[in-house]
C-alpha cells in the first residue's frame, strides 16, 4: 500500500512544479482552468556509430500548457565520443498555439551553444502540425544575423501495431553565411533517417535501430571540405524513443 | 477455472448489500464510504477507488415512495461526490461539484436526503475528476410501489465496467499528448496486404489515401483500449456467476458503468426479453443481443430451460476486449469464452455528419471538414469492394446541406446528389443489398458500427423501444435547441457546437417548457449524451409511446432528437458520458429559469 502513496506524492510534486511553470505564462491560461497538459517526448535518444567517429545524440520536447497554449522546451545535441564538450547543443523555448485544425504556430527563442564555437541566438517563427497522409511537420525560421530555415518531416509506418518504421528528413538552409559554423547561404544540409522501433512499454519506451545519413550541398559542402571534414556521413544508430 | 468462493456465491445469490439500514416509517438511512482500494482485475492489479472498501459494486436497494438519507464519508485525500444517475431529485442533491454543490472534502461526511419518486434500475458514481473510471461506481435498484410487476424468480445486477491498468488522470494526459496513444487497432502493413488481396492494391491504397487526406482513422472506434472488462467487479477469470434452476425466469439488470466502452451483450443459447430501458418499463421486446452504451441500463428477462451452464458475453464495440460471466444451475461452473469478433471499421457514412458541419466557420480547434472537391474526387470504386460498402451513404449530405433527420433508413435519393455524379455512375449498386448491417435508423446507412447479432438473429435497436406507460402527455415542443457534437480528434478536444465547457455559456431552459434537442453528431465517434435531472424522451416516431431515457447514444453521422419536459428547477449537468470526452469539454451547464421557488 505504500508504493502507490509515494507515487501519488511524487505526482503531486510534479504537478506543483508544472503549476509553477504554468504561472510563468499566466496570461495565457483560460479563466476556467482545465487539467494542465504536460509531458516529455524524446524523438531521438541514440548512439551513433559512424565512420570512425561515434557520438551520442538527443532531440526531445518537454511541454506544459493547455489546448490553447503550450510552452515547449526543445533540446537537441550531439556529443562525440572521446572528445570534451558538445559538438552541437541547441535549446529552444517555444510557445505553441493552434492556428488551424491540425497546425500550431510557434514563436520562441533558440540558443545554440556548442563548445569551441561562438554562441548564436535566434528568434524562432514556425509551424508545427500534422499534414495530410499523416506526415508530422516542423517548419521553422530562425532569425538573427545568421538566419536559417529548417524543415523536419516524419512518417510512422505501422508494420504491426507495435513495430513501427519511421523515415524522417531534416533540411536546413542557411539564409546568411555563418563561417564559424561552416554554413554558406543557400548551401543546404540534409539529414535523412530510417528507424525501426518497437513499443516495449505502452508508447512510453520504444527502443529502435536504424540508419542516419547527413550530407551538405553548395557552399556549405565547400566549407566542410575546406575544413578537412567528411561530407556525407552514414551512421548506424541504436536508441530509444521516450514519451511520458 | 477457479472454483467460486463462498462470498462470491453469496453475492451471486442476489443477496442485497444493505448498509446499516434503520427502518422508520417511510425513511431509510444508508452509509457509504468512499475508499482507496486495490483493484484486482485478474491480469493486473491497480490502486483505485471503491465504495465501502470493495471492488464489488455496492447495490443500493430503495423503495419507490420512501425518503432516503445517504451519509457519504470521504476517506480519500481529495474531494469526492456522488451523482445518482437517472434519479429525479432536487438539484442540490444531484452531486455534481460546482453545479449542484461544493463537493465532499476529504474526511467529511455529506448527507444526501431526497424522496424516491420512481422505480427501476439505475446507478451511482463519483462526478469528481476521474474517480468513476478509477472504480467509484455502484448500482441502484428501486422496487416499485406495491412490489415488482415484472415477475422473475431471480434478480441479479450485471454491472459492466472497463477497468484500465492506468489511472484516469494519466490516461487523459496521454490522450492529450497523443490522441491515438491507446489505439492498438490501427491499420498496419499486414492490413494493407490483406486489403490488396481483397480489393486490389490500387483500391486499397486509394482508400488509405482518402483517410490520410482527412487525417482520420477508420479504426478509431475505441479511444481507450487496453482495459479489462468486468461484471460486478469480476473479470472473465474471476467469473461472476448467477445461479438458476432450469425453467426459472431470471431478471438481469444490465448497467454499463464504463468510462469509455460500449458493450454488445449476449447469452448464447438464450433469448433476452428487454423489459426496461434506463429504469423505465418498455413493451417487452425479445432479442438475441443488445448494445449497451456507456451509462445506460437495460433490464432483461431470460429463461434458461436446460440444466447447463450459459455464458453472459459482453464484448466491447471496438472488439478489443470481452468479459464472460456465467449463469449456472450450481456453483463451480464457468461458461465458455468465445473469441472476439472482427474489429469494425468506420466508413464514409460515419463521416456524414462532419460534412453537415461544413457550412459553419468552426474555430481552429475543430476538425475542419474535407473540402467538397476532395469529396467529389473520391474514387468510389475503391470503396465498393470493402467490408462496409459506402452504398448506403446519405449523399444528400455531400451537398453540404444540414444532415437529414434519420427517420427510417431511406433508399438513397440520387436526385439530391451534387458534384459526384460521374464517380457515382460506376458504383456497384448491387452492393447496397449486401450491406452487412441490419437496418437500424439510429446508425448512418452503411455505417461500420451498425451492430449484428452474433447468431444472425435479432439485435436490439432504439427503434424497438416503446414506453409501456408514458410519463407525460404528448404535446408539441415549445422550441428546438440544436446541439452539434463536435471535436478535434487529433488534439483530443471534444465540444458542443464547437465550444468546450470552458468557452461556452450555459444552456438556459424555462420551467414548464417542453424543449426538443437536436443532436447532430459531426464527429466519428459515438457519444452517450446524458441530461441530469430531467427525462430525455427519445424520438422514435411513436408519439407518446416514445421511450423515456436518461442517456441517449448518438452514433457518428446521425441526427437524433429527444424531448424534455422541463419540470424541475435549479441547474444541472448535460454531457457526453464518455469520461474523457466530458472532461475534454463535451459538457454543458443547464440553468432553469422560473418555476416554484
Amino acid at each position: 500500500m505504500r508504493l502507490p502513496k509515494e507515487r501519488d506524492t511524487e505526482m503531486n510534486r510534479m504537478r506543483n512544479a508544472a503549476l509553477a511553470g504554468a504561472m510563468a505564462m499566466a496570461w495565457a491560461l483560460p479563466a476556467q482552468a482545465e487539467q494542465l497538459i504536460y509531458g516529455f517526448q524524446a524523438e531521438l535518444l541514440e548512439y551513433r556509430q559512424g565512420d570512425g567517429e561515434d557520438s551520442f545524440v538527443w532531440d526531445f520536447d518537454a511541454l506544459i500548457g493547455t489546448d490553447e497554449l503550450k510552452l515547449v522546451w526543445r533540446s537537441e545535441g550531439e556529443r562525440v565520443q572521446g572528445t570534451e564538450g558538445f559538438e552541437a547543443l541547441e535549446n529552444q523555448l517555444r510557445l505553441q498555439f493552434p492556428v488551424s485544425t491540425f497546425f500550431d504556430a510557434v514563436v520562441g527563442i533558440q540558443a545554440s551553444t556548442p563548445d569551441g564555437m561562438p554562441d548564436r541566438y535566434n528568434a524562432v517563427l514556425g509551424l508545427k502540425g500534422l499534414a495530410p497522409q499523416w506526415f508530422e511537420i516542423d517548419a521553422d525560421l530562425y532569425l538573427s544575423d545568421h538566419s536559417f530555415f529548417r524543415f523536419e518531416g516524419e512518417y510512422e509506418a505501422m508494420l504491426t501495431n507495435r513495430l513501427i518504421l519511421t523515415p524522417n528528413l531534416e533540411l536546413t538552409v542557411p539564409l546568411q553565411d555563418d563561417l564559424a559554423y561552416d554554413q554558406a547561404a543557400g548551401g543546404a544540409t540534409i539529414e535523412a533517417g530510417l528507424r525501426l522501433s518497437y513499443d516495449l512499454i505502452d508508447r512510453a519506451v520504444s527502443p529502435y535501430v536504424g540508419v542516419n545519413y547527413e550530407r551538405s550541398y553548395g557552399g556549405t559542402a565547400d566549407l566542410i571540405r575546406a575544413a578537412g571534414d567528411k561530407n556525407g556521413v552514414l551512421s548506424v544508430v541504436f536508441g530509444t524513443r521516450l514519451m511520458f | 477455472m477457479p472454483t467460486i468462493e463462498p462470498w462470491r456465491a453469496a453475492i451471486a445469490a442476489g443477496a442485497s448489500i444493505i448498509l446499516s439500514a434503520t427502518t422508520a416509517a417511510h425513511s431509510e438511512t444508508y452509509d457509504i464510504s468512499v475508499d482507496k482500494i486495490r483493484i484486482d482485475a485478474g491480469d493486473f492489479r491497480k490502486s483505485g477507488i471503491g465504495y465501502n472498501n470493495s471492488q464489488t459494486p455496492t447495490i443500493l436497494r430503495f423503495k419507490e415512495g420512501e425518503d432516503v438519507t445517504l451519509n457519504v464519508t470521504n476517506n480519500l485525500g481529495e474531494d469526492t461526490s456522488i451523482h445518482w444517475h437517472g434519479l429525479i431529485l432536487p438539484f442540490d442533491q444531484d452531486g455534481v461539484p460546482k453545479i449542484s454543490f461544493d463537493g465532499i472534502k476529504p474526511g467529511e461526511t455529506f448527507t444526501y436526503n431526497f424522496p424516491i419518486k420512481q422505480a427501476g434500475t439505475y446507478w451511482f458514481h463519483s462526478h469528481s475528476g476521474f474517480q468513476e473510471p478509477d472504480g467509484a461506481y455502484g448500482a441502484i435498484v428501486i422496487e416499485p410501489r406495491g412490489g415488482e410487476r415484472i415477475r422473475a424468480n431471480r434478480d441479479y445486477v450485471v454491472q459492466l465496467t472497463d477497468t484500465h491498468p492506468q489511472r484516469g488522470k494519466r490516461i487523459m494526459r496521454n490522450l492529450k499528448m497523443s490522441a491515438d496513444y491507446y489505439n492498438r487497432s490501427q491499420r498496419t502493413l499486414q492490413d494493407l496486404i490483406k486489403d490488396s488481396g481483397n480489393i486490389g492494391l490500387k483500391a486499397a491504397l486509394e482508400d488509405r489515401k482518402m483517410w490520410g487526406r482527412m487525417r482520420m482513422m477508420p479504426t478509431d472506434v475505441e479511444d481507450v483500449q487496453g482495459f479489462t472488462p468486468m461484471i460486478n467487479g469480476e473479470s472473465t477469470e474471476q467469473n461472476w456467476t448467477g445461479l438458476f434452476k432450469p425453467g426459472e425466469k431470471v431478471r438481469l439488470r444490465l448497467i454499463n458503468s464504463s468510462a469509455m466502452a460500449y458493450f454488445d451483450l449476449r447469452i448464447p443459447g438464450l433469448k433476452m426479453t428487454v423489459v426496461q430501458a434506463d429504469g423505465n418499463d418498455v413493451k417487452p421486446v425479445t432479442v438475441d443481443e443488445l448494445r449497451i452504451s456507456v451509462a445506460e441500463t437495460y433490464d432483461v428477462i431470460v429463461q434458461p430451460k436446460e440444466n447447463r451452464v450459459y455464458s453472459i458475453v459482453a464484448e466491447s464495440m471496438g472488439r478489443t476486449a470481452l468479459v464472460r460471466g456465467t449463469l449456472a444451475p450450481r456453483e463451480g461452473m464457468a461458461g465458455p469464452v468465445p473469441p472476439l469478433r472482427e474489429k469494425p471499421r468506420l466508413t464514409m457514412a460515419d463521416m456524414g455528419g462532419m460534412m453537415g458541419g461544413m457550412g459553419m466557420k468552426g474555430h481552429v480547434m475543430q476538425n475542419a471538414v474535407m473540402p467538397l472537391d476532395d469529396m467529389s474526387g473520391m474514387d468510389h470504386s475503391a470503396m465498393t469492394g470493402t467490408d462496409q460498402p459506402m452504398a448506403g451513404m446519405d449523399h444528400s449530405q455531400m451537398a453540404g446541406a444540414a444532415p437529414a433527420p434519420q427517420a427510417k433508413a431511406k433508399p438513397m435519393d440520387h436526385s439530391t446528389m451534387a458534384g459526384s455524379d460521374n464517380s457515382m455512375a460506376g458504383m456497384d449498386h448491387s452492393a447496397m443489398e449486401n450491406t452487412k448491417g441490419q437496418d437500424d435508423p439510429f446508425y448512418a446507412p452503411g455505417s461500420g458500427l451498425t451492430p449484428n447479432a452474433s447468431n444472425g438473429g435479432k439485435f436490439l435497436s432504439y427503434d424497438d423501444l416503446t414506453a409501456r406507460k408514458p410519463l407525460y402527455k404528448d404535446r408539441p415542443a415549445t422550441r428546438e435547441i440544436e446541439l452539434r457534437l463536435t471535436g478535434n480528434m487529433e488534439r483530443y478536444i471534444w465540444s458542443i457546437n464547437g465550444k468546450k465547457l470552458s468557452e461556452a455559456e450555459p444552456i438556459v431552459l424555462k420551467y414548464g417548457e417542453r424543449v426538443r434537442f437536436k443532436f447532430v453528431n459531426e464527429t466519428m465517434m459515438s457519444h452517450p449524451m446524458h441530461l441530469h435531472g430531467m427525462w430525455s424522451i427519445l424520438d422514435t416516431g411513436k408519439g407518446k409511446y416514445d421511450p423515456i431515457k436518461h442517456t441517449v447514444s448518438v452514433a457518428p453521422g446521425t441526427t437524433v432528437y429527444t424531448e424534455t419536459e422541463v419540470d424541475v428547477t435549479g441547474q444541472w449537468a448535460f454531457h457526453c458520458h464518455l469520461s474523457y470526452h466530458a472532461d475534454a469539454g463535451m459538457f454543458r451547464k443547464v440553468v432553469i429559469e422560473g418555476g416554484p421557488a
